[in-house]
């Protein structure tokens, strides 16, 4: 039981760590460039609104998010840890719950979108 | 006969400051507070999409556009692609090399592989996006 809950929170950690390698750059630099004061045609809010009312795009948006979210609440465990704090279970209660709220709340606004 | 072990201190919360190596390792792994960050950033953004006004939209795009935050979102990408991306394809082929008979495919191939994923999802993102 142990062994199986530590490969499925270790699966998610991987996962959402190549998924965040492969895409927080271009999304940290899409915030850049509309910080910069040009904001893009897909990023005006018709085109951007359409993209997340599609299924594809709520997908992906979902998968991204969610993924990303579980990724850094694992790791934010580790760090909390390294950084000398020693209550691995309260820690891994709260970021895990932290990233549980994230993650229910991108179905919910996804949902209403 | 026991003689008291020597016990060597360490901080519990600065012995990464000893070794580069740890040092490199502690910049990687705070990658994760950037990672919160734009997840919930990009909730904010849903939110204000699901309230389905162009108002609201215009006003979040309008928050982004001061100087602190150019500055931040420049300091994340370069931090995040340094000490998150790249370390990541970096670290690809340990995590999943690839044997091919008696041998692996050699590590470059891995990596160049990761590398060449990367740029074709960063532009489709802006190609989607509109900007290039």
């Amino acid at each position: 039981m142990a062994i199986a809950k530590k490969a499925f929170v270790w699966g998610l950690f991987a996962a959402g760590g190549t998924v965040t390698a492969f895409v927080f750059p271009v999304l940290i630099a899409l915030f850049l460039i509309v910080a910069l004061g040009n904001v893009p045609e897909g990023l005006q809010f018709e085109n951007i609104h359409a993209f997340a009312t599609n299924w594809l795009g709520k997908a992906a948006l979902f998968i991204v998010i969610s993924l990303s979210l579980w990724h850094a609440a694992h790791r934010l465990r580790v760090v909390f840890h390294d950084f000398g704090v020693r209550m691995d279970k309260a820690v891994a209660n709260a970021v895990y719950l932290v990233a549980l709220i994230g993650t229910v709340m991108t179905a919910f606004y996804l949902y209403q979108i | 006969m026991s003689r008291q072990p020597y016990i060597r201190p360490v901080s519990k919360t600065t012995w990464y400051m000893r070794n580069g190596r740890y040092r490199k390792y502690m910049l990687r792994e705070v990658t994760c507070l950037l990672v919160g960050v734009y997840s919930f950033l990009t909730i904010w953004v849903l939110a204000t999409l699901a309230s389905g006004s162009p108002e609201s939209w215009n006003a979040l795009l309008a928050s982004q556009q001061t100087p602190a935050m150019i500055g931040f979102h420049a300091f994340a990408l370069i931090y995040f692609l340094i000490y998150q991306s790249f370390d990541w394809f970096k670290l690809a082929p340990k995590a999943m090399p690839v044997q091919l008979g008696e041998k692996k495919l050699p590590d470059r191939y891995i990596i160049i592989a990761h590398y060449v994923a990367w740029a074709v999802v960063s532009l489709f993102v802006f190609w989607l996006a509109g900007v290039i």
